[in-house]
């Protein structure tokens, strides 16, 4: 079995101490920053990078994949707990496993949540090992123009599940772009938009304008609306699930996963649609649907099932054809340049050793977080009590130095506070930051494989549509688009982004 | 009047950018569609941008929108100032002043504001960044800086 050697390769990797170890440190901060409320993913990760560069790159990526998956586990912790939804994606939740705790179920909530992520953990991994390298041998036959759409369409698919306006977030992708191409052009050398300053010559980090725009941002924001968090803890209690409570949970679980897996694979989208769509399709499919909203424990297991099953799978895009699917992964595929890995198709094939200990730490990562997340849960709940203003200055001293530690440069500092005030500026705009992110990494591959395909084209810009898997591509793009259009979609995007909290 | 304060400075914002990157974008060499100069495509996509801008300009007076939320100044200069001190003093007046006075000012942008813990912080996170990233990690940042005979 190929497949069994793969896996194997893996655990060789992913079992060495070291790696076991920053696994584990990852997925540890993901659960602390997803129980901690006003600080996200993101900007932990675009913190925690400069840090990351002097690991080995397969021990980094491990480590950063944690955190994500980790903060999916936390979010739903004190979604469960005390109402507040650490993450988007664990939103909703909070509809029913807060419910469920104050009824005095919260341990059974909590069981659902954890069994749930686990099993939808497992199941993904095992979706990312099996459809990878098929997926990456496809793309291994895709030229530039191909590569090209798929970014269109990886851009469209953020658009379209960015909040707020449609025209603004396609605003924010072609304002992303062309931020990306600052600096020396990779054909001619010419500067460009550097205005003479010498450290734009390398163009603008990522770090430094995800730290801006989501850390700093986020902080500005945060202190704006400094309510009072009066946390009601409601007491723990039957930590162990009835057996029927088990019996219940099973079909929703399996039709989460199924979801999530589906959902999160789509650019864009991440974790957090497949817990809104698996919620609502559970409450129309249950038999207990009149339950629901009042402590139905197939609304916690299917959505918690649904995100972290989305979490796993949208490794796929990344690790298969090196285009991110959300800002994390975005910021992901700049750890992977950074460390000289070209993100793309081949990494499967030269780096067979980092794709295979990568997906295998997911699933050691998966067990790491129910252990972390039920025995300790009162640990958790402790981190939530931490008040905001003890804890945004330590979040900017990190931003600082962490940007600083780049490239040993307080111009990436100053760099950081314009971002911090873009950032917040489009925030009031009603303009998600996270499409510009994405297109800010891709806007250089987009102009080199823009450049190539027209090259090899003969200058013909009909090339797009007549070579089929790009045109496929970019059909999809335009159909991904249009169904923003039709009424009934865009009213539910609009209620499921409602209550989102970014 | 415009009826949707959003979409128009947002459009306005990104016709400026875009017509920006046009003007810029015309000291670089053009190149061909066969053969693309560093202008081309940045040109074509300021273009795009002020097109977007535009449409969204236009829509501000036809469609209505909500207004933008106050803006919340203090806290955003406060935090924004905060980093600029840090990134003005850290290399001349070292770790141990930047990085107390970035908890400091920032610390100050909250409303539940107190001097004793927010120099207890002051204090804790300059020892932990001091021996984790510059004695750790190596990040060359001085602790005492020339300033004071560092």
């Amino acid at each position: 079995m190929e497949l069994l050697d793969h896996l194997l390769l893996g655990l060789q990797t992913a079992a060495t101490l070291s790696n076991l170890l920053y696994c584990f440190i990852g997925v540890f901060l993901g659960t602390a920053i997803g129980v901690l409320p006003g600080l996200g993913p993101t900007a932990t990760i675009a913190m925690l990078l400069p840090v990351t560069f002097v690991l080995p790159p397969v021990t980094a990526l491990i480590m950063l994949a944690g955190i994500y998956y980790g903060s999916q586990y936390g979010g739903s912790t004190t979604s469960i707990l005390v109402n507040l939804p650490g993450e988007a994606a664990s939103v909703i939740t909070t509809l029913d496993g807060y419910q469920m705790a104050k009824q005095g179920r919260a341990g059974a909530a909590l069981a659902a949540s954890a069994i749930g992520s686990f099993f939808a953990g497992t199941v993904a991994t095992f979706l990312i090992a099996a459809f990878g390298p098929p997926l990456a041998a496809a793309a291994l036959q895709f030229g530039p123009a191909e590569f090209f759409s798929l970014m269109v369409l990886g851009l469209v698919a953020s658009v379209v599940l960015a909040q707020g306006s449609l025209l603004h977030a396609i605003g924010m992708v072609v304002l992303g772009l062309l931020l990306g191409l600052i600096g020396a052009d990779v054909n001619s050398g010419t500067q460009r938009f550097t205005f003479g300053i010498y450290e734009l010559a390398d163009g603008i980090g990522f770090v430094t304008v995800a730290m801006g725009m989501f850390g700093l941002g986020e902080i500005i924001r945060n202190l704006e609306n400094e309510a009072e968090r009066s946390v009601m803890l409601t007491k723990i209690t039957g930590l162990w699930p009835t057996r029927e409570d088990f019996r219940r949970m099973i079909a929703p679980i399996l039709r989460g996963t199924a979801i999530g897996s589906i959902l999160g694979i789509l650019p864009g989208s991440g974790s957090i649609l497949g817990s809104f769509a698996a919620y609502a399709i559970e409450k129309k499919v249950s038999k207990n649907r009149a339950e629901f909203g009042k402590g139905a424990i197939e609304g916690v297991a299917a959505p918690e099932s649904a995100n972290n099953a989305g979490a796993q799978t949208s490794f796929i895009p990344l690790l298969t054809l090196g285009i991110p699917s959300n800002p994390v992964s975005a910021l992901m595929v700049g750890a992977m340049i950074v460390h000289g890995i070209q993100p793309g198709p081949s990494v499967i094939t030269e780096q067979p050793a980092l794709f295979w200990g990568m997906i295998v730490s997911m699933w050691i990562g998966n067990l790491f977080l129910v252990v972390l997340n039920y025995p300790l849960i009162g640990m958790w709940v402790r981190l939530i009590m931490i008040p905001y203003h003890l804890l945004f200055p330590g979040i900017l001293v990190f931003c600082a130095i962490g940007v600083f530690s780049l490239k040993n440069a307080t111009f990436d500092v100053y760099l950081m506070a314009v971002f911090g005030i873009v950032g917040y500026v489009f925030s009031k705009l009603g303009c998600e930051p996270a499409p510009m992110l994405l297109a800010f990494i891709l806007g250089p591959l987009m102009e080199e494989y823009l450049r190539r395909a027209m090259l090899l084209s003969r200058g013909n810009p009909w090339v797009f549509v007549q070579r089929p898997i790009s045109a496929t591509l970019l059909a999809l793009a335009v159909l991904a688009l249009g169904t923003v259009l039709i009424p009934a979609f865009s009213k539910t995007r609009e209620v499921a982004f409602k209550e989102e909290i970014v | 009047m415009t009826r949707n304060p959003k979409d128009f400075w947002t459009g306005l914002i990104y016709i400026f950018f875009g017509a920006s990157a046009i003007i810029l974008a015309r000291n670089y060499n053009m190149g061909t569609a066969l053969r693309m100069g560093p202008a081309y495509f940045p040109t074509i996509l300021g273009a795009v941008l002020a097109v977007i801008g535009a449409i969204s300009v236009i829509r501000s007076f036809i469609t209505p929108g909500m207004p933008i939320g106050a803006f919340g100044f203090s806290g955003l200069a406060l935090v924004i100032f905060s980093v600029v001190v840090f990134g003005f003093l850290v290399r001349a007046a070292g770790l141990v002043v930047a990085l107390p006075l970035l908890v400091i000012i920032s610390a100050y942008a909250s409303a539940r504001f107190r001097w004793r813990t927010t120099l207890i912080m002051a204090v804790g996170l300059t020892i932990f960044c001091g021996l984790v990233f510059v004695k750790g990690l190596g990040i060359p940042l001085p602790i005492i800086g020339p300033w004071l005979g560092g």
